[in-house]
């Protein structure tokens, strides 16, 4: 159903409204439109449009030990805490949706808060609670680990809010059957369960890669001198020295984004009940 | 089913409810050694330099959350009522920031808006100015970043809401002899108050907490508080200042979200159990 649109409008009035949307549109996309072509310039300083085409800066990224370095920290960061949060979230969300036990609601509020708590307070509390680690001979600032466990917090609660939609979403007597056909939990998990939540899991699995991958202001504090990611690269590179290789580095981020975008568009379009 | 949630309960409990408490004990914790103090708060709400910051923030923050509603409500209006697959296909538009870095994002600002950037050459090109505008490195450049940033967070709820109204009302009111405006401020904005209520209140949220954009489009006068806090603990190395600063901010985060999610009902759209 469809409704006319602008509320009412003459058409004058409604090339106005189209006009302004699309003007937003534009407002939204463009840094994406500048940033791609920046990291092909010949220049190296921030000309737009650029004054010829290269490469350059693509290969200034890929010769830099520090920038290649940065970004495989950040893809193992982000690779573990993908497992991690995947696990510990999908188990949480069954328990949570299935379960009927006192002080439900009070556990689903701690799971998804540290969406709400600003992520500087998260940052200086982890930096805070870190700091006598290293006396006990187990160094949590300038570690993976430190920043693997500060990124599970805030990827949790997106595989949780996604997981439990998909449980939500399918029928329970699907389960039921299954256990009374003698199935033990286990068994209803994996050949019952798990296949129809898939599609949940899988984009609780994306955002929390791309939340880690993509975290900067715990990283700023956590990863010290020793390890420092990508993001924390990048932020000190548009702090002291700007130049084209923060857009090649950006644009390949682009194109990282672009296609997990799509692989999450492809997996809403095979899950029945939520198509919009 | 409970044992399922322990391992989220042990990773939250450890490192995220402790080290909150440690941040509180820190904000009261006497310099001398023993004792409880609440010198940190007073110098944060007292000292002019201080308090200035935390008004920026909010004075800040509420112009943002103001210029998104005004760009999101048509967006949202035409997303509603244009065809699903259009919509579909324009909220890729939408939702596509979310998924670029913020760090480029950003970067790809301060390209556009600089002294000799895209839009100031647009600008003297077209002969609207003389000289290039200052766009970047203070309010306007720290506006221009956030609501970039956040105006996702406010079409998204605005979106939602619109697209369960029937359209048949505002039929209905035109039938009864209202006008196409009374219609749309008698019927139809009233029933997107709940929209705006969760998008203010997202974006509102999140902009008071905000350190990165301020830091690399604002200038001094642009300081957040959890950039005061970053200086606090990096530079000034004053652990109990910045713990009560955090305190503080959290406080009022927290007291945002409980007033509005009592008037909305919000932990739906979280997807509350």
């Amino acid at each position: 159903m469809s409704r006319p649109a602008g509320p009412g409008l003459r058409r004058p009035r409604r090339w106005a409204f189209y006009g302004f949307c699309g003007a937003v549109f534009f407002f939204l996309m463009l840094p994406v439109l500048v940033v791609v072509p920046m990291s092909f310039s010949s220049s190296r300083y921030l000309q737009f449009p650029p004054p010829g085409f290269s490469l350059r800066w693509y290969s200034n990224y890929l010769r830099d030990p520090e920038w290649t370095g940065a970004t495989v920290r950040s893809l193992v960061i982000a690779g573990f805490v993908t497992l991690i949060s995947t696990v510990v979230g999908t188990m949480a969300s069954v328990g949570l949706v299935r379960g009927t036990f006192r002080g439900k609601q009070l556990i689903h509020s701690l799971i998804v808060s540290p969406m709400i708590v600003p992520v500087i307070i998260v940052a200086i509390a982890l930096y805070f609670f870190y700091a006598p680690f290293k006396t006990w001979g187990m160094p949590l600032i300038g570690t993976v680990p430190g920043l693997v466990i500060a990124h599970c917090l805030l990827a949790l609660p997106l595989v949780v809010i996604n997981v439990s939609a998909t449980l939500r979403g399918f029928d329970r007597n699907l389960e039921m059957a299954s256990q009374n056909l003698g199935a033990g939990p286990l068994v209803t998990f994996r050949r019952i369960t798990f296949p129809l939540i898939r599609p949940g899991i899988v984009s609780g699995a994306l955002f929390a890669f791309i939340t880690s991958f993509d975290e900067l202001v715990i990283a700023i504090f956590i990863s010290g001198s020793t390890a420092r990611t990508l993001p924390v690269k990048m932020w000190e590179g548009i702090r002291l020295e700007i130049d084209p290789t923060i857009a090649a580095v950006s644009s390949l981020l682009i194109g990282l984004s672009v296609t997990l975008l799509l692989a999450i568009e492809l997996l809403r379009r095979d899950r029945p009940g939520r198509a919009g | 089913m409970l044992a399922l949630v322990g391992p989220a309960l042990a990773l939250l409990g450890v490192f995220f409810v402790l080290p909150l408490g440690n941040v509180v004990r820190w904000s009261v914790l006497d310099p001398g050694g023993a004792g409880l103090t609440g010198v940190y708060y007073v110098r944060a709400l007292t000292e002019t330099i201080y308090l200035r910051v935390i008004l920026n923030t909010f004075r800040i923050s509420l112009y943002v959350t103001v210029i998104c509603l005004l760009l999101a409500y048509p967006v949202a209006y035409l997303l509603a009522s244009v065809p699903r697959r259009v919509a579909n296909l324009l909220m890729i538009l939408v939702v596509l920031p979310f998924w670029i870095s913020l760090l480029v994002r950003l970067y790809a600002w301060i390209i556009l808006l600089q002294k000799a950037g895209l839009v100031n050459s647009a600008l003297l090109r077209l002969g609207l100015v003389t000289e290039p505008l200052p766009l970047v490195y203070n309010l306007t450049g720290v506006i221009v970043g956030m609501v970039h940033v956040l105006l996702p967070f406010m079409i998204l709820p605005l979106y939602s809401v619109m697209k369960g109204i029937d359209p048949n009302l505002m039929v209905a009111a035109q039938n009864l002899g209202g006008t196409p405006a009374q219609a749309f401020r008698r019927v139809f904005l009233p029933l997107t108050y709940p929209g705006i209520g969760a998008g203010v209140l997202m974006v509102f949220m999140l902009s008071i907490g905000y350190f990165v954009t301020p830091a690399l489009l604002g200038g001094l006068k642009e300081t957040f508080i959890a950039q005061l806090i970053e200086q606090q603990v990096s530079v000034l190395i004053d652990w109990n200042f910045a713990a009560a600063l955090a305190a503080l901010l959290l406080a009022v985060t927290l007291i945002v979200y409980y007033v509005f999610n009592r008037a909305l009902g919000l932990d739906r759209i979280w997807g509350g159990v």
